[in-house]
């Protein structure tokens, strides 16, 4: 009976002074992460990966052990008394960023950087700790030597969180981050140090999008830096393969910039690879098909006005209808175009013709 | 897919066969590591020595097209070991004792004679298979592009049956599709057969249906295949509408292809980009691109997703059903006066039983997986949990046939084809995406080393492959990842047009053509 009672009794601690539950396993950060109105900072976590413990920021003070104990790692147990944001925690956590600010060349890096770009100067500016009270050794050499078109490795900004040798490892499977050294002289770097394409890489974004300083960087997005207006957010589907990744589009007035993937996209979790994370611009391209084309008498196609190329579109159809009847007109829809898309050539040839000479391209 | 992608975490024993998974759908392979990192076993089976290969606990280096008869032997171990799930074949199927006498004859020593894989691999892997406690099998076009692509299909159907590895969370017989919205387009019936929601085109009821929603009289007969049509271009068929696909570089036999749409009268083509195919239309329409268009598509999950405009088009570009109710407008016919993609997507919830439970709004934040057969219900991500479409799992008798064209004295290598990393279909959107250059500039042949030495040929040189229809040069690379006697290359760079080579045969039944087969002689140029 005892046992049967334990299973379904609410666990409970006290958080802050308030009674609050959790289940079995979670973490105090997790449960601070509901119950807390203010944020327990953290430059670290990345919910997706193993808790890791190296910031140290999102210490938390448990009653009955003596030194504060970091909130991601601590599992939370029933009748735990524990407060999240007392004056000495708040001390600690500036003087924690004050260090890490400290060294770092740049803290304000522009929001194309990468999803999580933002952290540390969100938390450097809520903390008040760019007071330069620290001038110390700096961790980190940066590789602008490495040509790659997409992941910029400015590691002068790296404050050695981890999130993306373990981004790497735990959500890719790909191990192509590493790190040497320890220390004042910790270097995030690749197999042999050599360039990112010469290692385990696919270049699939994930560590510039898990990175909180913008030392690891979107240089494809980067380069619209300038391009003046706010970044608006789209919510969309990636364009290729049938996994159907979440992704939002980044856009500056009528330009897109770039991608970041949708942390909550129920398909992909945050996942990406490199063609949606990177292969977004032939949207834009010089290209484009831009103006109905219709070809002219000579034999050359010219632009035409829609009213034009429609009417000739719709009388080579009724053409061939009359000449040599409705079942010879065929259709073939996209598998890359929305479902609106292969709907409407179907009705087209089932409401004009009454047949069903329509496929779409799944048979090669 | 019969289970969603977030099953992919949860088996403890996978089964790959033709599924480059980690280039080809690279967010879901992820999954399958992290169930690898968990203790799953892998079973992959491919010609190749792909990634997957890599992290396998057994790998299957089958020889290409010889996929029935690994799948029969694994049948056949099944069988004989008496690992097959009696509840599940007794409660849920029928023909299974037809099934186990008809595999009797196929034991992994003659599998092994036919496909190369040695027995006891085949065993072991029809062991772990059967033994698990949660099976999943994953393929991809390497089971479908083949001339049995439906035996391939139907063969690991009945592995599936014999183990009850269906219906069931982090089991089940999954396809990968390799589209964006590929499952979608069949959803929305652009298929000869079916009406939208895979309504057949020849069931009376169906038929009653469309004649009262489109109003006019409704042919009971089926259409013919694309590939059927491209065959009676010129003739029965006189005008096409192609919508945003490059038929003359994807589709087998290039050659066929062009001759074909050339003996057209007219030729409509919608397309973002002035495409080979594009270059034979009399009219072409220029169309919104992703990012430009609001919409619907269909993962491989069935996932019922919106896709959201971004950014204006270009110029007087114009949604796709935009210009196909436009179209119909002009043709006279009713019931194309749509204002907004929203509309047109009700109209085909209203008509599709798949999708009576949901409309636009309703799948905002992309949470329901298809059939919702009616409001209120929540969706299907798991298919066949209580019965199946038809009632019991049907077990089918298979028997393994050789591929349409096998190699010869003049042509002693095979060739399969497939897709890379960093690179789309024809390239008509990667290859104008700038940065992918520097990772993938141009097309290669991967051919292993003995091979390199034992053909004449150097590591980074040319060669030419030629086929019974045609000929193409090539750069060569050396690689342990083809087998000895193998190659492969994809069909991406239009300045190695491999398809003039491939497309010998097709399958009887879906049509879909061999293009991972085919014989080839490789000489240094």
């Amino acid at each position: 009976m005892a046992t049967i009672e334990n299973s379904t009794q609410t666990l409970t601690l006290t958080m802050n002074g308030t009674e609050v539950t959790f289940s079995p396993g979670e973490t105090l950060y997790e449960v601070a992460q509901r119950h807390v109105d203010r944020d327990v900072p953290t430059l670290c976590y990345d919910e997706r990966l193993e808790a890791f413990g190296a910031c140290r920021l999102c210490v938390v003070e448990v009653e009955g052990i003596r030194n504060p104990v970091a909130s991601c790692t601590t599992k939370a147990t029933a009748g735990m008394v524990v407060k999240t944001h007392t004056d000495g925690l708040e001390a600690h956590r500036r003087t924690l960023l004050e260090m890490v600010a400290s060294e770092n060349r740049e803290i304000d890096v522009d929001p194309l950087s990468g999803y999580a770009s933002q952290e540390m100067k969100t938390l450097v500016d809520r903390y008040e700790a760019r007071t330069g009270r620290f001038q110390g050794k700096q961790s980190g050499k940066s590789r602008p030597d490495d040509p790659n078109p997409f992941i910029k490795r400015d590691y002068d900004l790296c404050i050695s969180c981890y999130r993306c040798v373990r981004v790497c490892a735990e959500q890719e499977g790909d191990y192509a981050i590493s790190v040497a050294n320890r220390g004042f002289e910790t270097q995030i770097t690749t197999e042999f140090g050599g360039f990112l394409k010469d290692s385990a890489c696919t270049f699939c974004g994930q560590c510039i999008q898990t990175c909180p300083t913008g030392a690891l960087a979107d240089h494809k997005a980067l380069r619209s830096k300038d391009v003046p207006g706010e970044v608006k957010k789209t919510r969309t589907i990636c364009p290729y393969c049938g996994v159907g990744c979440s992704v939002d589009l980044m856009s500056k007035g009528d330009k897109l910039v770039g991608v970041l993937p949708a942390m909550d996209g129920p398909a992909n979790l945050g996942a990406l690879c490199i063609k949606g994370q990177f292969a977004y611009d032939f949207v834009q391209h010089s290209e484009r098909l831009s103006t109905p084309l219709v070809r002219g008498d000579d034999g050359v196609l010219r632009p035409a006005s829609w009213d034009e190329a429609l009417d000739r579109a719709a009388q080579g159809f009724k053409d061939a209808a009359a000449n040599h009847g409705e079942d010879s007109i065929y259709a073939i829809a996209s598998g890359r175009a929305p479902n609106e898309a292969a709907y409407l050539t179907q009705k087209f040839i089932r409401a004009t013709f009454g047949t069903s000479q329509v496929d779409n391209c799944s048979r090669a | 897919m019969s289970n969603p992608l977030v099953d992919m975490e949860k088996p403890d024993v996978i089964f790959c066969i033709g599924t480059n998974m980690t280039e080809c759908h690279p967010v879901a392979a992820t999954r399958l590591k992290k169930a690898i990192a968990k203790g799953a076993k892998l079973i992959v089976a491919d010609p190749r020595r792909i990634e997957l290969a890599e992290m396998a606990d057994v790998y299957l280096p089958l020889r290409v097209g010889s996929d029935v008869a690994l799948l029969l032997g694994m049948a056949h171990v099944i069988g004989r070991e008496c690992l097959v799930n009696r509840d599940f074949i007794e409660q849920r199927t029928e023909e299974s004792e037809a099934f186990l006498e008809h595999v009797k004859q196929f034991t992994p020593e003659w599998a092994e004679s036919i496909c190369g894989v040695p027995a006891k691999d085949i065993e072991q892997a029809a062991i772990w298979y059967a033994q698990a406690e949660r099976g999943a099998i994953y393929y991809t076009l390497g089971i479908t592009e083949h001339i049995c692509g439906v035996d391939n299909v139907q063969s690991l159907s009945n592995l599936a049956l014999m183990t009850g590895n269906i219906g069931r969370e982090g089991t089940g017989i999954n396809p990968m599709r390799g589209q964006n919205n590929i499952q979608g387009a069949g959803d929305s019936g652009a298929l000869p057969n079916n009406y939208p929601g895979f309504q057949p085109v020849d069931d009376p009821k169906a038929q009653a249906k469309f004649e009262k929603a489109y109003g006019r009289p409704m042919s009971p007969e089926k259409g013919i295949t694309k590939v059927t049509a491209l065959d009676r271009c010129g003739e029965q068929i006189r005008a096409m509408l192609i919508c945003g696909e490059n038929t003359l570089v994807s589709d087998p036999d290039r050659k066929h292809c062009e001759h074909a749409m050339k003996a057209l009268d007219h030729i409509v083509v919608l397309d973002i980009f002035m495409t080979e195919t594009a270059e034979l239309a009399d009219v072409v329409l220029p169309a919104t691109a992703f990012a430009e268009t609001d919409g619907v598509c269909v993962n491989t999950e069935r996932r019922v997703q919106r896709l959201r405009a971004a950014v204006p088009p270009p110029g007087d570009a114009k949604p796709d059903w935009w210009i196909l109710s436009q179209l119909g407008k002009r043709m006279g016919a009713p019931g194309f006066e749509f204002t907004s993609a929203k509309e047109v997507f009700n109209e085909l919830c209203s008509l599709s039983p798949i999708y009576a439970g949901i409309d636009w709004d309703l799948i905002e934040h992309g949470e329901y997986h298809w059939p919702i057969p009616e409001p209120g219900h929540p969706g299907t991500p798991m298919l066949h949990e209580k019965e199946f479409p038809r009632g019991r799992g049907l077990f089918k008798l298979v028997e393994y046939r050789d591929p349409a064209e096998t190699i010869s004295e003049k042509f002693p290598v095979w060739l399969t084809t497939g897709r890379r990393l960093q690179a789309y279909h024809t390239r008509t959107q990667t290859g104008r995406s700038s940065g992918i250059d520097y990772l993938l500039s141009e097309e290669s042949l991967e051919v292993n080393p003995a091979d390199v030495e034992a053909w004449g040929l150097q590591d980074g040189g040319w060669a030419k492959l030629s086929g019974t229809k045609g000929s193409v040069n090539i750069r060569v690379k050396s690689t342990m990842r083809s087998p000895r006697g193998t190659v492969f290359c994809s069909f991406s760079f239009a300045d190695v047009p491999v398809n003039i080579l491939t497309g010998a045969g097709y399958d009887p039944v879906t049509q879909t053509a061999e293009l991972k087969v085919c014989p080839v002689r490789v000489e240094a140029v």
